[in-house]
């Protein structure tokens, strides 16, 4: 078909519009199943890193400016666990996560729920049992040096993948300190009050490990 | 601290077409002579820089508020488009020689997946305008980078006896994977 | 042209990847595994089979300046709907892929038919046109996906048949240049004999 400028103009709008009507009209149908996906996709991941419970419920949790979902998990009236979200800036974008706690603090399980690390290096920690879940889960961070070996910790790091390695101990470590925070506000209630400095010497130790890490970079 | 990580990043460790595979249509075409493939990647580090900023700009400014960032890939690869279509007419009126040099690469661009791909990778890793040019930039040196040692490996390898069989593309592609095994010795270096 | 040639043809004369050369970068990228190939092969002929349809159907009221930006916008959308089926339904999958699928789009493939086949023929053509060249694609995706997978995993198709020892660097980059390398040299040898 010959050109001319209405022609051109016309097709071209006519074609976009089109489109984006198509495009919208997809998104609006597949919004809510997409939404319901990532919905599913959390709640198995609590199913997972929790030991067994009854009901959950959703609080959150202020940490140096960020906002971090905390879900309480009671059996009956007793709480069995903490199933905290974080996330960590890994090798290839930001690296999601639930890390569940149980009441005293050990981890009970890691799931990861978003990453982009390099396939068959990085992205290693998403599969069940890898090396890092495994010298997590079962311990408590607070106990033992929350790093990877190669910055003097207690954590094993994947096999070249110590940046990835790094960013879930970050995460892991993060979301502990949710759940310190937590159960710390929790037990503020009850009439403790030597958790407030715990958390406070937790974060220096933190802050100044970090310090440590980019040097070594 | 951040900058220097990003950079050493992109060039070497997540090579953009050794370790990424974006653009690899121009790395295997355009990589003949050592002279087209600076051209080449000379013109992917104009656009890709450009880009970036105007794709930032639009993610932030334009998608986000209102809520449509569903249509990202359409936007995207429509922007690309025009913009290649403009730095052609820009630097056709501006800077004959630098036409000259770059004109015959800038419509190859438009399908070079590794524009579109920063462009993705950059809203996706959630970087901010300074972080998203120096990132676009650095992948664009590594895309450069890759061409231009590729280029010069493809010169000998014309001179020397290759099989029938592995003659032109194939023994490109398995020399390219050498070249990414020594890239890969960079992922220690962070 | 006979329907049945119009989808061989892709198969092996014209097969994108071996023959062609066309789609490189899924090709490498998202082929660690057998099934991440096939997916992503999949994902590929539906925007193929679509596009091409569409694109003939149009093909007469689309003046000749504005055809390829047209093209590539109506490439765009069904790319955009694909991706959000995928991340709909299978939400792990998507994952997976990452940011290849948004890249659909400019894989030359599919604006190479458009160009070459379907903006000069028949919807029905064109739609066999785009299920043959996909068929073509999707199968080298999971050829070269599972040699990797084999040599560097050590299973196939998610089935493991040796969890140790295997030279891990075949799912790596370098290993998709060598991997395909070295099945385009087969290719050429098998398709020279029977000339």
């Amino acid at each position: 078909m010959k050109s001319s400028l209405t022609n051109m103009v016309l097709v071209m709008l006519g074609i976009t519009l089109v489109c984006s009507a198509a495009v919208g009209g997809v998104y609006t149908l597949t919004f809510d199943t997409i939404e319901q996906a990532k919905a599913q996709k959390l709640q198995s991941a609590y199913g997972e890193v929790l030991p067994a419970f009854d009901q959950l419920e959703t609080t959150t949790v202020e940490l140096a400016g960020q906002t971090l979902n905390v879900n309480i998990a009671r059996m009956g009236q007793t709480i069995v666990g903490y199933a905290v979200e974080s996330d960590a800036n890994g090798f290839g974008g930001a690296i999601r996560m639930v890390v569940g706690f149980d009441a005293e603090g050990t981890v009970t399980g890691v799931k990861v729920l978003e990453q982009a690390e390099t396939p068959g290096l990085g992205d290693l920690i998403s599969k069940p049992a890898s090396k890092v879940e495994l010298s997590i889960v079962g311990r408590n961070p607070g106990k033992i040096k929350m790093a990877v070996t190669k910055d003097g910790g207690d954590v094993d790091a994947l096999t070249a993948a110590t940046i990835t390695s790094r960013a879930y101990v970050n995460a892991v470590e993060k979301a502990f300190n949710a759940y310190l925070a937590q159960t710390q506000g929790a037990q503020a209630t009850d009439g403790y009050s030597g958790a407030t400095t715990q958390t406070n010497a937790e974060k220096k130790h933190q802050s100044g490990r970090k310090k440590k890490g980019g040097n070594n970079e | 601290m951040e900058f220097v990580f990003i950079i050493v990043g992109a060039i070497f460790v997540n090579n953009v077409v050794l370790s990424q595979f974006l653009g690899i249509c121009p790395f295997l075409g355009v990589s003949n002579k050592v002279n087209t493939s600076v051209g080449m990647g000379a013109a992917v580090l104009f656009v890709m820089t450009i880009a970036s900023i105007v794709v930032y700009l639009l993610q932030n400014y334009v998608l986000v508020p209102l809520g449509i960032e569903y249509m990202q890939t359409i936007v995207f690869i429509l922007v690309i488009a025009a913009l290649v279509q403009m730095v052609e007419i820009i630097l056709k009126k501006l800077s004959p020689s630098l036409y000259q040099a770059l004109g015959i690469f800038l419509p190859l661009i438009t399908t070079n997946c590794a524009v579109l791909g920063v462009a993705l990778l950059q809203v996706q890793k959630g970087y901010t305008m300074a972080e998203s040019v120096v990132y676009s930039a650095s992948t664009a040196l590594g895309f450069a980078l890759a061409l231009v040692l590729f280029a010069g490996l493809r010169e000998r390898l014309e001179l020397n006896d290759v099989p029938e069989s592995f003659r032109g593309i194939p023994i490109a592609l398995i020399t390219a994977g050498i070249l990414a095994l020594a890239f890969m010795g960079f992922s220690g270096v962070v | 042209m006979n329907k049945l040639k119009l989808i061989t043809k892709g198969i092996i004369h014209e097969n994108p990847t071996f023959v062609l050369l066309l789609g490189m970068c899924p090709t490498l990228g998202t082929t660690t595994s057998a099934i991440n190939g096939m997916s992503m092969g999949i994902a590929t002929m539906a925007v193929l089979i679509l596009s091409n349809m569409t694109i003939s159907m149009v093909k007469n009221i689309i003046p000749d300046k504005v055809r390829i930006p047209s093209f590539i916008v109506i490439i765009a959308s069904f790319v955009t709907v694909v991706q959000l089926l995928m991340q709909a339904y299978l939400p792990a999958l998507y994952e997976t892929l990452g940011v290849f699928i948004p890249l659909i789009v400019v894989n030359c493939i599919i604006l190479g038919r458009a160009e070459a086949f379907a903006s000069k023929n028949r919807v029905g053509d064109s739609a066999l046109d785009g299920l043959g060249i996909g068929l073509g694609f999707t199968m080298s995706l999971t050829l070269i996906g599972a040699v990797r997978e084999i040599l560097g995993s050590g299973s196939i198709f998610g089935f493991t048949f040796a969890s140790q020892g295997m030279p891990l660097v075949f799912v790596l980059a370098p290993g998709a240049f060598l991997v395909l390398g070295y099945l385009m040299v087969l290719f050429n040898k098998f398709t020279a004999k029977k000339k």
